[in-house]
């Protein structure tokens, strides 16, 4: 049998395990205990064969379902190998976690939750396989649809059915750009198959236009800057498992299509193509860090940090097409391989803060930063592989983040090579774009970890916060491990990401950086850069070690307890720690432009003062109000036509009809 | 014999056109079925020579569908829906009669022209009849637009059928059976459903006056 044929099966068995939760619609402790477990180990299986898929030679297959004489083609290659390894990995985590999280009288019944939830998975296993237009809308279609209605699992809430409305329709934009890009794609040929569109060579205009409507198709899903407005509504309001299948997974998909379009379905690419990615995926970048910096949400924090990741990947694709223009291979694949390294890295770590944010959510019913700290003698597991997240998240050493963004930085380093005199002056200049996004996010990431998990609890409940169950830490344990993993054996990864690149660009980075050892990682030559995260990892611990046995043996001995100094203010509680507003009150300050800003400082006089800042984004107001304004007036103008009366409509008809026979006589 | 026959063709056909006059004119319900009831034998007759003319056999089965439905079937329908809901005498138009007439008098006029060049094209016996088939068509239009009630409404709707099928037996000398066969059907349909909404607005709103409906509209 072929890899396919087994990759079928487990996407089958998926279908199996979420008919199966209908049949026990409300019996939670089967769903949970069964149900979930299984759809893991299938996750897992699915990521070993995607793994022997990423290793072995493209294969091809034909459905037998779809609609008579318009089967479903699909096809494994290296490309869709690479995500169905990230579905397969991150679904064994987070259905692991699901299989802990899920209780009773949550909306949704369990049973139907497991229908969606495997459903889901397997629309996102699908389009990544799909090889025809007709198979990948369709299954696009069934992904958007699934999360939606996981999105709004708990739909007796108003505001979680806006948002899930939301997203639903900005899913549609989405979809509406994707098609009419394989419209222009299969240039009138009739044949929707993705070899078709191969084969097709576009003049450089069509060419534009397939791209454009790509761009905004995929960055709807993905969440760039004009149609971000989604993500930060639909993430808090979904369920933390489904929150962190989104997050991590879902918005990759869109990532594989701007991939799979831009790369391999379309031939030549033009210059300005990557320049455009470049721009919109800074500014992406930075907006969605800077926003992230000011959130009091825990989770809406988290999905601000999505979008600004996001941002990076579509800095990294657009110096891979910026590259493949001029026809640097190598460079070209050294961006990619820093972007599908953040993509599957990002997959770890932001799934796993995610199902953290889960976690605190359960143990203490608040999803305000405002109410939380000092959880991590309450639930130190999940503080302790928290922090392993944050720091991954952070781009720090020795994790997955750090070495994602180390690339891509080393790519910008190569930008002046460029042959025009006006791209190798400006693009470079980037590459400090992207290092203050990766400082913010370190800002962050300080205010998450600080705020939630550190100093005294702000609220007396919370001292009765419980730990995570097991399966909570396993699925968490797995995806930290991921996070350590990636970070230490970078040239093992990258030898992952070189197949995906190979067929994009036809070229590599796994080569050179193999020819320095697994110990050091160096994508042009060691004398330029290099990395090891190992003797990283060994310096810093041997450091850490031996400061705190010399602080334990010499500087703990002259320990002497005393109250510390109050100001003069002894009535001091937990809530006068720093908190989450305070904390980002410099970036509001400094990035005042950014918001919509709207404070209410309290009287001196007030007996019980409040103080209150709303923020706004600014695209809300300038894009999405002022088009809602103009449907709603349309429809009215429009609504005049209904009269209720039923003899007008009649006239409608009757004088229609008159007016196309006088058409059809003269 | 023949021309005979071919002339009886047109004097139904006429026969059809006077009858739709009549039923635009006519404020009677019971009246207005009974009208109905003779439009359909017309056409069932026309139908059967057509039938004949040409010697297509399938047209007979249309012409005696036609007979079963539209002279026994759907007049006994309506007969028991207007006993039942007691609105025999109903009357009530939203124009006044001779506007109507005159507007009908136009209509007839656009429908000859119109047909003319599509007749010539034509090679079925009763090609010249063509016109008055779209006339018959146009004037059940203009029946259901100026009638208030629900009943004569949907007379107006099976009468707008009636001329439709005499079209397709003038213009083309009839449909393929199958297409016939499911057009009758979904008039049967049609006619029951419409009946059940008929008891609906009724018990909505105590009277068959479809002005009522326009409360129904959103704002």
């Amino acid at each position: 049998m072929l890899l396919l044929d087994w990759i079928l099966i487990v996407i089958a068995g998926w279908l199996i395990l979420g008919f199966a939760g209908i049949g026990v619609l409300r019996n939670t402790a089967f769903v949970a205990r069964v149900l979930f477990p299984a759809g893991a180990a299938l996750g897992m299986a699915l990521a070993g064969l995607a793994f022997a898929g990423l290793l072995g030679t493209p294969e091809t297959a034909v459905l037998a379902i779809g609609l008579p004489d318009l089967p479903f083609h699909l096809r494994l290659d290296g490309l869709s190998a690479f995500f169905l390894l990230v579905i397969g990995a991150i679904s064994v985590g987070v259905s692991v976690f699901a299989a802990g999280y899920f209780r009773h009288g949550e909306g949704t019944p369990p049973g139907l939750m497991c229908l969606e939830y495997h459903l889901f998975l397997a629309s996102m296993a699908l389009v990544v396989l799909a090889d025809d237009a007709y198979a990948f809308m369709v299954m696009w279609e069934t992904m958007a649809l699934s999360s939606f209605f996981l999105v709004t699992a708990n739909h007796r809430v108003p505001a979680i059915r806006e948002a899930g409305f939301l997203y639903l329709l900005i899913a549609h934009i989405g979809a509406i750009g994707i098609l009419l890009c394989f419209g222009v794609l299969q240039a009138n040929t009739g044949d929707y198959t993705f070899a078709n569109m191969r084969a097709q060579s576009l003049s450089p205009l069509w060419a534009s236009v397939a791209f454009l409507l790509a761009t905004v198709g995929f960055g709807a899903k993905a969440g760039i800057l004009p149609l971000h407005v989604w993500l930060p509504e639909a993430h808090p309001a979904a369920p933390s498992p489904v929150s962190a299948l989104m997050s991590a997974v879902m918005l990759k998909t869109a990532i594989y299509g701007l991939l799979r379009v831009s790369f391999d379905l379309l031939g030549a690419q033009q210059w300005w193509w990557g320049v455009l990615l470049l721009a919109v995926g800074l500014a992406t970048a930075l907006y969605g860090v800077v926003f992230s910096a000011v959130q009091t949400d825990m989770k809406r924090l988290l999905a601000y940090s999505s979008i600004e990741n996001i941002g990076l990947l579509f800095v990294g694709i657009g110096l891979g097409v910026l590259f493949n223009a001029y026809g640097m291979k190598a460079l070209s694949a050294l961006a990619l391989t820093a972007a599908l390294y953040h993509a599957l890295g990002h997959a770890f770590f932001k799934s796993l803060l995610f199902l953290a944010t889960g976690s605190v959510l359960h143990s203490t019913g608040e999803r305000s930063l405002g109410k939380l700290g000092g959880l991590m003698r309450r639930m130190p597991w999940v503080a302790w592989l928290s922090l392993v997240g944050v720091l991954a998240s952070s781009g720090l050493p020795p994790f997955s983040g750090f070495v994602s963004e180390w690339l891509l930085l080393q790519s910008f380093l190569f930008t002046t090579g460029l042959p025009d005199s006006f791209l190798n002056m400006l693009v470079p200049v980037l590459a400090a774009g992207i290092a203050l996004v990766a400082a913010l996010a370190g800002y962050t990431m300080v205010k998450f970890y600080g705020v939630i998990f550190l100093g005294q609890p702000r609220e007396p409940k919370l001292a009765d916060a419980h730990p995570a169950s097991p399966l909570e830490r396993a699925g968490l344990v797995w995806l930290g491990a991921g996070c350590v993993l990636l970070g230490l054996f970078p040239v093992a990864a990258i030898g992952l990401i070189d197949p995906v690149t190979q067929l994009l660009v036809g070229g590599g980075i796994a080569e050179t950086v193999r020819a320095n050892g697994w110990l050091l990682l160096s994508p042009s030559s060691p004398d330029r850069a290099s990395y090891s995260p190992l003797v990283f990892l060994l310096v810093v611990s041997v450091a850490v070690l031996f400061a705190a046995v010399l602080v334990r043996k010499f500087y703990h001995g002259r320990l002497r307890r005393a109250p510390a100094w109050d100001c003069g203010y002894p009535a001091q509680t937990a809530r006068m720690q720093d908190t989450a507003e305070g904390f980002g009150q410099p970036i509001r300050q400094i990035f005042e432009p950014f918001f919509r800003m709207r404070r209410e400082l309290p009287s001196p006089f007030d007996a019980k003062p409040h103080y209150r800042v709303t923020i706004e984004d600014h695209f809300w107001h300038w894009l999405y109000l002022p088009v809602a304004r103009l449907t709603a007036g349309i429809a009215r103008v429009v609504g005049r036509l209904q009269q209720g009366r039923i003899a007008i409509y009649l006239l409608y008809s009757f004088v229609t009809l008159m007016v196309l026979l006088v058409v059809v006589k003269s | 014999m023949n021309t005979l026959l071919s002339q009886s063709i047109n004097l139904f056909a006429v026969v059809l056109l006077v009858l739709a006059f009549a039923m635009i004119a006519q404020r009677r319900i019971l009246t207005l079925i009974h009208l109905f009831t003779l439009q359909g034998a017309a056409l069932a007759a026309a139908t059967l020579i057509v039938g004949y003319l040409t010697g297509q056999h399938h047209l007979y089965f249309s012409g005696v569908l036609t007979f079963v439905l539209k002279v026994v079937l759907i007049p006994i329908l309506l007969h028991r829906v207007i006993r039942r809901l007691n609105v025999r005498w109903d009357v009530e138009t939203l124009f006044n009669i001779p506007t109507t007439m005159l507007i009908g008098i136009v209509l007839v006029i656009f429908a000859f022209n119109l047909a003319a060049p599509i007749a010539g094209l034509s090679e079925s016996v009763a090609r010249g009849t063509l016109g008055i088939a779209l006339a018959c068509v146009l004037l059940s239009f203009l029946m259901m637009i100026v009638r208030a009630k629900a009943v004569p409404q949907v007379i107006g709707f099976l009468s707008m059928e009636n001329g439709l099928f005499f079209a397709a037996t003038a213009a083309t000398s009839g449909m393929p059976m199958i297409v016939e066969l499911g057009i009758a059907f979904d008039v049967l349909v049609g006619i029951l459903i419409l009946g059940v909404f008929m008891f609906q607005i009724r018990e909505q709103f105590d009277s068959l006056d479809i002005r009522h409906l326009e409360k129904l509209k959103e704002d």
